[in-house]
């Protein structure tokens, strides 16, 4: 027998994606999400949260925009990433079009901020968008995996696609996550986190 | 109080929260020339509504061996918005050969406007088809480039039958709205197929 969201919807569940939190980008050094704060809900409510980038516009050109975890009960935002990073290329003006591993992007136990959207230019029409997955962060048993892909109008004119994966490799349950640029601050744009029922 | 959605989903939604996938027209190709999705008419939504939109398309089937490709129009009656873009493949045949992952230079863009390709070219036994998605950030801003990402799966023909997924990513390298999309085959018609219009809300 049918059910209402198969007559309705005939594709996705709409209860599939639950919005939790908007936050939208006024030169801000962070922004920052943090389970039972501000109404933000990242705990075991949902086995996969989902973030999306709209339109980050950066103060400082060729910045990166980066994220790391925090545990819950830790302090900082330094869990241990391992991570891959790869990225394709093109310039508007018809060159350097690649596909590359690149590894000066990636993390092997580092603790430092993983990149999602490489080199961003700041003309007033550049910026960068995408989505990254976290998968059950507040598990104990498992490491945390993540995967992302986000699109740059790269510093130097460039369409660049940014695929990054990985894992936080902890068994503690994470809590918080926060978002910066590699220099400068998050000038615009917005930053949603869903759940994935 | 027990909601529909606490009922059909057996779980407890937090307090104001709702399902943010929105469902805003489905097309069906039947031997169609192209499939578009025009702001304000036959109930599409393609504006400030929502941030972000996903394409799905499902079981394209073209009417000659050709690739399902896609253009954007930002203002006039053209789609033919300027795009920068990238795109990349991996292969692998049904005989186990070929097993690559490439750049593709040939169809990517560089400030070009003509369609994109979103797979390469599809051949038309009965089973062919290509499916994916797309998603497109913000198409009604008026300060930004429009941001659009594809991925893909095709049965396609290039030297043996083959599995073929291709990334394909890029900006539409303008500041007016973008407020219609436009999918088509690069010969021939969109013989059969689906797609699907969803707003992020």
């Amino acid at each position: 027998m049918a059910n209402y969201n198969a007559i309705k919807y005939d594709g996705f569940s709409k209860g599939s994606l639950t919005l939790i939190k908007t936050l939208t980008a006024s030169s801000d050094d962070t922004l920052e999400f943090v389970d039972g704060t501000s109404s933000v809900v990242l705990d075991s409510t949902y086995k996969e949260y989902m973030f999306i980038f709209n339109n980050l516009h950066v103060s400082a050109d060729n910045a990166d925009f980066v994220w790391q975890a925090n545990a819950a009960g830790g302090s900082g935002y330094n869990e241990t990433i391992t991570s891959t990073y790869f990225r394709s290329h093109f310039l508007e003006g018809g060159s350097d079009e690649f596909l590359i591993y690149n590894t000066t992007n990636d993390q092997a136990q580092g603790t430092g901020f993983n990149p999602l959207l490489k080199e961003l230019g700041y003309d007033n029409d550049q910026s960068g968008s995408g989505y990254l997955h976290l998968f059950n962060p507040s598990g104990t048993t498992f490491a945390k995996h993540f995967i992302s892909k986000c699109h740059a109008h790269g510093a130097v004119d460039s369409a660049v696609t940014n695929f990054t994966a990985g894992y936080l490799n902890t068994t503690s349950a994470i809590d918080e996550v926060q978002f910066i640029m590699s220099s400068g601050d998050i000038d615009a744009g917005t930053i949603q986190l869903f759940g994935v029922a | 109080m027990a909601t529909y959605q606490d009922s059909r989903y057996n779980i407890a939604l937090p307090s104001g929260s709702g399902g943010a996938i929105v469902p805003i027209k489905t097309l069906t190709a039947s031997s169609s020339d192209d499939l578009s999705f025009v702001n304000g008419s036959s109930d599409v939504v393609l504006d400030n509504t929502y941030r972000t939109y996903i394409f799905k398309f499902i079981n394209i089937h073209p009417s000659t061996k050709s690739a399902f490709t896609v253009n954007f129009r930002d203002g006039s009656s053209a789609y033919d918005a300027t795009k920068t873009t990238t795109f990349f493949t991996c292969h692998h045949g049904e005989d186990d050969s070929p097993t690559t992952l490439q750049y593709a230079a040939g169809s990517d863009m560089a400030q070009g406007t003509g369609f994109q390709n979103i797979n390469y070219e599809i051949d038309t036994d009965n089973d062919s088809n290509v499916s994916g998605e797309m998603y497109l950030f913000s198409p009604s801003s008026t300060t930004y480039v429009k941001h659009f990402m594809i991925e893909s799966s095709a049965t396609s023909d290039d030297g043996g039958d083959q599995i073929t997924r291709a990334f394909a990513a890029g900006i539409c390298n303008v500041t007016a709205a973008i407020d219609a999309v436009q999918f088509k085959m690069s010969s021939g018609t969109i013989d059969a197929g689906t797609i699907k219009l969803y707003g992020i809300a």
